[in-house]
């Protein structure tokens, strides 16, 4: 399997993979923007938005209705950070042909869908209906505020925010609250027509059409694609050093039992030069699975926690590292976080963890192609890192991966923020009681 | 003895079925163009399987046994931890316990047939000591206060309370940090015992294999003997009306979040559950769905978003259905469904958008088949209740609308619903 890739309109582009060991085909659009704190909310609401009607589908209903006609055709907004690149659109999925009666067509009526979807709005005066706007905003701003919701992405949405303050990384792919907010029909739909005018465009697919029968759907389906001058001075601004020379450090105190650490790291020097396959095996070794050395060591060996693991961003060149603990465990559990990854800067590694964590990541790259969810989403960030690499070759360059590569790493690793959910806050009306604070 | 291949042409998918000698069911769906195997071996043994007889004798376990089971299988005699074996091996094993299942898995891409060994061996083969079955209370103990802190897994338990009086799902799978005190690797011997036997468990594995080899392979690592026979006793038949129709939670959420739930009977097994389960599941997209005008004018009336789903569950002999998402008026969305249901009985469901869900249905059930894990837990899901849930995309032709206008009229009956709302406390 290899990806096709190409400009089939001016800043549009194909990333094609045929396959037909599928049932169901994937077809993905995406207008590429910079994250920005201005804009992030504005652009994040916009498919949401079109999602609500088109000229010739114009309610939920009727939508939903034609893509129960195609066979449950599902297409659904999509909005995603890659690094500092927001990335918003939609995300089909339609069943192969092959399965339904004979003579069913899905893959033309679902690209004519999809182009109703992104060009065709239901509109009035040439604005976006305020009514789909407003309703759409407040399911934004509830969507923003829902964050707190699961405490375990909370705290690491809460210690990215604290930790890049100085950089648009602190803004989630929705946007802020308050920008989400003041939202006005007018102002999104002026966003909307500079979007499709100046985005670049990410098509991929992965089913069992043919590429010249697809090109010709997506021409046909994306004729009326406005192209100006197009945007792409986009890009992630990567920050080599912590901050400040000791990490800094924010508490919150939650309606919590168990407390939720958050250890945020840059990964400094390897970032000159990513090796992407050195920081997938690194993370594995140190915390990326149940034979990690924060697994292991964290909530196996000394039982600091109910979950310890870290994740890379290799696009905006972070570690973090969470954990689940007992708010009593925190020195502990903090200290043991920081020697772990110092035993991987020594290069103390053993052969076991080395040879457990190359098997592991290279078998997860060679199953994601069985996922063409996980094929969509791979595509697409190599896409923007420009490699062109595809997963196989990837497992294989893992596989090659060295001790020292995992180390070195390891050295020019800062720890810039800790973060730390813990449980409400002791009282301290006791001390006034007593009278001792009296001035 | 061999594996008998079933062609299921329209899906484009050949099953292999065999019962050992022992008891053991298998299934096998080979996927030659895949990189990787998902592989099961399952239990008919969960969270709700807490009294049973097994050899004349009956036992009454304390909440959460099969969870703690589940976490201690791992340990194998000579202190090795299967986890890191499989790990070792580059394979992704993971376990879990519902009410109603306990199921030990793995994916890998090489060295599957080591691999498969490794899992039949491991969850065949019971191990404890006072001292691991100490060490993992605290474990398991954060596991609960975890779940504790999940205004999710509150609010889902909070409801099955309202509808369940005594039957055991309404208890959470991993017991609490009071009833998990009183296991001792007694207890787990003695469960292992009644309900890990050959019989009582089923393998389904999908990927490039060779269904034979697998069999082999099955027939080699387990015993030939059968083992217990246990009989659960999930307590006396509830009746189907909530033992409480309101319930209102307060946890730190940021909208209001509403379950609307209902008890039903289900089928006890075989081709009428596998029905039952089509009917409801049809029932529900035709009345709730995507496209039905109950979600998308409370979509657009701002009463609904899309953090909504509705299901029927079927686990431990209880059928229950969930309607669930977050809403600003728990009590218009009751109204509104109870409105929908009232149609249906005035008028039946329109003709035109049954046929279309029927359409939705059958596509999102060809979506599932991409899926090795959901493929393969629900064949073990209709091998230990006496069904081929391959059989699905096929029978799902044949279901009336009659039917699910039957099923929609009897179980969401105003009487029937009960609802839990959770929302933040005052400050």
């Amino acid at each position: 399997m290899q990806v096709k890739r190409s400009e089939i309109m001016p800043g549009v582009w194909l990333s094609y993979l045929h396959s037909d060991k599928f049932k169901t085909a994937c077809l993905s659009l995406s207008l590429l923007t910079q994250l920005k704190r201005e804009t992030a909310a504005l652009n994040a609401l916009i498919p949401f938005v079109l999602r609500r009607g088109t000229t010739l589908y114009g309610d939920m209903e009727s939508l939903a209705a034609r893509m129960d006609e195609l066979y449950g055709t599902v297409i659904e907004p999509v909005v995603r950070r890659v690094g500092e690149i927001q990335c918003l659109g939609f995300y089909a999925s339609l069943p192969e042909e092959a399965f339904l009666p004979a003579g069913t067509e899905v893959l033309q009526p679902a690209c004519e869908l999809l182009s109703q979807l992104l060009l065709s709005p239901a509109t009035r005066g040439g604005l976006l209906l305020p009514q789909y706007v407003d309703s759409e905003r407040e399911k934004l701003v509830e969507r923003i505020r829902s964050r707190v919701n699961d405490k375990i992405s909370y705290a690491l949405i809460r210690c990215l925010e604290e930790m890049c303050c100085y950089e648009d990384f602190a803004v989630s792919r929705f946007g802020g609250e308050e920008e989400a907010a003041s939202i006005y029909y007018t102002k999104l739909t002026r966003q909307y027509r500079r979007l499709l005018q100046s985005s670049p465009v990410e098509i991929f697919y992965c089913g069992r059409a043919g590429e010249g029968e697809l090109r010709e759907a997506l021409r046909e389906a994306l004729a009326t694609l406005p192209r100006g001058e197009l945007d792409f001075d986009i890009g992630t601004d990567v920050r080599m050093n912590a901050v400040e020379a000791e990490p800094r450090f924010v508490e919150e105190h939650m309606d919590v039992t168990q407390g939720k650490l958050v250890m945020g790291f840059r990964l400094g020097e390897c970032m000159e030069e990513p090796n992407l396959a050195a920081l997938t095996v690194f993370n594995s070794v140190y915390g990326g699975g149940t034979k990690s050395k924060l697994f292991a060591n964290v909530r196996e060996k000394l039982q600091l926690c109910y979950y310890a693991g870290s994740m890379v961003d290799t696009h905006k060149g972070l570690l973090l590292v969470n954990a689940g603990i007992d708010p009593e465990n925190y020195e502990q559990a903090k200290d043991e976080i920081l020697a772990q990854l110092a035993a991987v800067a020594r290069g103390e590694i053993s052969d076991e963890e080395l040879q457990a964590a190359r098997a592991t990541v290279a078998s997860d790259l060679r199953a994601l192609q069985d996922s063409q969810g996980e094929l969509e989403g791979f595509t697409l960030s190599q896409t923007l890192d420009g490699l062109d690499y595809g997963p196989m070759e990837l497992a294989e360059l893992c596989e090659l991966v060295t001790r020292e590569e995992l180390a070195a790493i390891a050295r020019g690793v800062e720890c810039d923020m800790i973060y730390f959910l813990s449980g409400p806050e002791e009282e301290e009306e006791d001390e006034d009681d007593d009278g001792t604070e009296e001035i | 003895m061999t594996m008998e291949p079933r062609r299921f042409d329209r899906l484009g998918e050949t099953l292999y079925e065999a019962v050992l000698p022992n008891g053991l069911r298998l299934a096998v769906v080979p996927k030659p163009q895949f990189a990787s195997c998902y592989a099961v071996f399952a239990a008919d043994y969960g969270g709700a399987h807490r009294s049973f007889t097994v050899n004349g004798q009956r036992c009454d376990t304390p909440a959460g046994v099969a969870h703690y089971l589940e976490h201690k299988m791992f340990d194998m005699p000579g202190g090795d931890s299967a986890m890191d074996l499989l790990c070792a091996n580059g394979a992704d094993p993971n376990a879990f316990t519902s009410s109603s299942m306990t199921a030990y898995y793995f994916v890998c891409t090489e060295k599957f047939e080591e691999n498969l060994r490794l899992l039949l061996h491991f969850v065949s083969t019971p191990y404890f000591t006072e001292e691991t079955v100490q060490k993992e209370r605290g474990i398991i103990a954060q596991e609960i206060l975890m779940g504790e802190d999940d205004p999710g897994i509150r609010h889902y338990y909070e409801l099955l309370r309202m509808l369940y009086a005594r039957h055991p799902v309404r208890d959470q799978v991993a017991g609490t940090v009071e009833s998990i005190e009183a296991i001792t690797p007694e207890t787990l011997y003695t469960c292992h015992r009644a309900f890990y036997s050959p019989g009582n468990m089923a393998l389904c594995v999908e990927g490039p294999v060779d269904p034979e080899r697998v069999l082999a392979i099955a027939a080699e690592v387990l015993g030939a003997e059968p083992g217990a026979a246990p009989a659960v006793d999930f307590g006396e038949e509830e009746s189907l009306l909530p033992v409480e129709s309101f319930r209102l939670l307060e946890m730190p959420v940021s909208a209001p979040q509403f379950i609307i739930g209902a008890k039903f009977r289900p089928e006890k097994s075989g081709k009428a559950l596998l029905r039952q389960r089509l009917v409801s599941q049809l029932a529900l997209r035709a009345l709730l769905g995507a496209s039905s005008p109950f979600y998308t004018e409370l979509y657009a009336r701002g009463l609904l978003n899309r953090d909504y789903s509705y299901e029927a569950e079927y686990a431990a002999g209880v059928g229950t259905v969930l309607v669930g998402g977050e809403t600003s008026d728990p009590q218009a969305v009751l109204a509104a469904l109870n409105e929908a249901v009232a149609g249906v009985r005035a008028g039946g469901l329109d003709e035109k958008r049954f046929e279309r869900a029927r359409r939705a249905s059958y596509g999102s059930r060809l979506r599932a088949f991409e899926d090795f894990e959901s493929v393969c837990l629900s064949a073990a899901a209709g091998l230990f209740r006496g069904y081929c849930a391959m059989e699905a995309p096929e029978l799902l032709a044949g279901i009336t609308k009659t039917e699910c206008e039957a099923f929609l009229c009897e179980t969401l009956a105003p009487e029937r619903l009960a609802m839990a709302v959770m929302q933040a406390g005052k400050e």
